[in-house]
């Protein structure tokens, strides 16, 4: 390779050693400031999480947190740290590395900010199909979480083939009408139930990570513990395929390739969607948030980080923002969701590439 | 452009090929031989096929019948990243993602070349100087693609094709959205690739003055098929302008060139244009 190179060389090699040295130096910068941001993120999500797990009304020491988790039973901070503090907090970032992930493979393969998961409908269509199995079935555990993952499929075919293979407004069009249904497929189904649990309504309306069992959790863990490794191996191709269909085919990067990342994406936010709900607005927020701190280019790693800090600090806020009452976290990731739909709308930005 | 008196070998071939969106059928039974080493330009009027055939022979579209040959093997059943090792292709009007630096973006150009496990080396970095440094584009490294003049955008989408490293380059529309300045600029640029590096070029274009000048071979399609291939002193005559592009014209020597220049005659100047004969 190197020979043929250099035989094709026209231009001599004193100035392609120069051209050499400002191509290096120019890949630095946008690497540089990736590897800050995904530091600061990482920092910022430490942060998170222990404030989360050691302040609020119930104050934990850190030599205390230790202990606990070694094995030292604490009367009341124990129960408090293993059974509320602790799992909501994990909870949150798992559910948040998902939802940031699967957005941003969505808005960068389909080049569009508007078409995450949570605006297109799939993961009310995962929230929908895991509330039948639970409700009105009485499922638990790992088939609610396969339930999920098909109903999630099944959406993203359904808004795939009537909106046509493109990622433009028809998709984002096609998909919030798909979300409507979903919710009112949710709706339906408590109406069906003998007890009306507001709680669980919201949950599985708008996301929440409360009173979630360790099992789940777990389960959560472990499928993650899979995905995330083989979706940053399909998504080393993201480079090219955000090029567009053609340019990325001319590159040797198919369509497929494509496709699977998009069903990465369902797979991710369905499983979440299983185990915390449909947090809203997540996967929408966590890759433009990401995006914009990293000088507007494309960071997967970088939105997995921003949505855990999203939800987990947004779980915070949802926990003692009222006193005596216990925000789902949906309630505040919507709160705080809505706007910027409103500003990116406003802007005129989304959508400009796909249309 | 000069003429074609050796026989030229053809590494790529489209044998039969017909081609179609949905139920619409655009290119039929066509046969081309694209010379090596030379730079084919394929005219014609709207909708007559030219970026239909341009998609078909750069494997973006499957075949209905027929097949194109890359090196003599259908090129759909060869792993598209080897293709892409060997054919090149710059789209019409491709968008930059937002936020990518022009060093990024023609980096990108030599994904064909990674592997499982082999990443980014001293040869990619030499490989990307190169394509900057032909294009003109150096100079931009660490701009935003966004920010940048239409010309120049052209020009980094051309060495990120370039920094591709492919003995074959396919082009569509390489000019829209340039003033004149600029396309010839480009077309320019593309003949120097062409007579430096011996590259492979084929292209759509829509001005047929410039493609008289630049192509070494020039395909005319109407309908779907060729309505005539060859030199441009050959192709470019008044009745096959007449007969692809249904336009009354005379055709003249360019000045510059030396290449057919073809002056439309129109409705409105040619009750004027028979009495001067």
């Amino acid at each position: 390779m190197t020979a043929v190179t250099e035989a094709r060389t026209v231009t001599p090699g004193s100035a392609i050693a120069d051209a050499v040295q400002v191509v290096r130096a120019a890949r630095r910068v946008p690497r540089r400031r990736t590897a800050l941001v995904v530091g600061g993120l990482a920092v910022a999500l430490v942060a998170a999480f222990g404030a989360r797990v050691l302040l609020g009304d119930y104050t934990i020491t850190i030599p205390d947190f230790v202990r606990i988790l070694a094995g030292t039973d604490i009367p009341g901070a124990t129960y408090i740290l293993l059974e509320s503090k602790l799992p909501r907090a994990v909870l949150a970032t798992l559910a948040g590395v998902a939802f940031g992930v699967a957005g941003a493979l969505f808005q960068t393969t389909l080049r569009n900010p508007l078409a995450s998961p949570d605006i297109i409908g799939v993961s009310l269509g995962a929230s929908a199909c895991a509330v039948v199995a639970i409700a009105l079935w009485g499922w638990q555990g790992l088939p609610v979480s396969a339930v999920a993952v098909t109903g999630a499929v099944a959406v993203a075919l359904v808004v795939r083939l009537v909106a046509g293979p493109h990622g433009g407004y028809r998709l984002v069009l096609v998909g919030i009408g798909a979300a409507a249904a979903m919710q009112s497929v949710i709706q339906y189904v408590f109406t069906r139930v003998d007890e009306y649990d507001a709680q669980l309504v919201l949950r599985w309306l708008t996301g929440s990570v409360n009173g979630v069992a360790w099992p789940t959790i777990r389960l959560l863990a472990l499928v993650l513990a899979v995905l995330l490794p083989l979706t940053w191996w399909v998504a080393r191709s993201l480079r090219v395929s955000e090029l567009g269909d053609d340019a990325a085919a001319g590159l040797g990067v198919s369509r497929a390739r494509s496709e699977l990342l998009l069903l990465l994406g369902v797979v991710l936010s369905a499983v979440a969607v299983a185990a915390a709900g449909p947090i809203a607005f997540v996967s929408f927020l966590a890759g433009p948030i990401a995006r914009a701190l990293n000088g507007g280019r494309t960071t997967i790693l970088g939105a997995a980080l921003t949505g855990a800090v999203v939800v987990v600090s947004a779980d915070y806020v949802a926990d003692y923002l009222v006193p005596d009452t216990n925000l789902p976290v949906g309630v505040v990731t919507g709160a705080v969701g809505a706007p910027f739909l409103l500003w990116l709308l406003a802007r005129g930005r989304a959508g400009r590439r796909a249309a | 452009m000069t003429a074609t008196t050796t026989p030229v070998g053809s590494r790529l071939v489209a044998a039969g090929l017909s081609l179609g969106y949905d139920d619409r059928p655009v290119v039929h039974d066509l046969d081309l031989h694209v010379p090596d080493g030379r730079v084919t330009v394929i005219v014609g009027a709207n909708a007559c096929g030219k970026s239909t055939l341009l998609r078909g022979l750069a494997r973006l579209l499957r075949p209905r019948s027929g097949a194109v040959l890359l090196d003599g093997e259908a090129i759909h059943r060869q792993p598209t990243k080897q293709v892409a090792r060997t054919l090149g292709l710059l789209p019409q009007n491709p968008v930059a993602p937002e936020g990518v630096t022009v060093v990024d973006l023609v980096g990108r150009g030599r994904h064909p070349h990674h592997g499982a496990f082999r990443r980014w080396t001293t040869e990619d970095d030499a490989a990307v100087a190169e394509a900057l440094t032909l294009t003109d584009t150096l100079d931009l490294a660490d701009r935003v693609v966004d920010e940048l003049s239409g010309g120049q955008r052209q020009r980094v989408w051309i060495a990120m094709a370039l920094a591709q490293g492919t003995d074959l380059l396919l082009l569509d529309e390489p000019t829209t959205y340039l003033d004149v300045a600029h396309q010839v600029e480009m077309l320019d640029l593309l003949a120097e690739l062409n007579a430096r590096r011996g590259t492979t070029i084929v292209m759509v274009l829509h001005d047929l003055n410039l493609s008289a000048r630049y192509a070494d071979h020039l395909v005319a399609l109407r309908g779907g098929r060729v309505a005539a291939e060859g030199a441009p002193r050959d192709v470019v005559t008044e009745e096959v302008v007449r007969e692809v592009f249904g336009l009354d014209n005379r055709v003249i020597e360019d000045p510059v060139s030396h290449t057919p220049l073809v002056v439309p005659v129109g409705r409105r100047h040619s009750r004027r244009h028979q009495e001067d004969r």
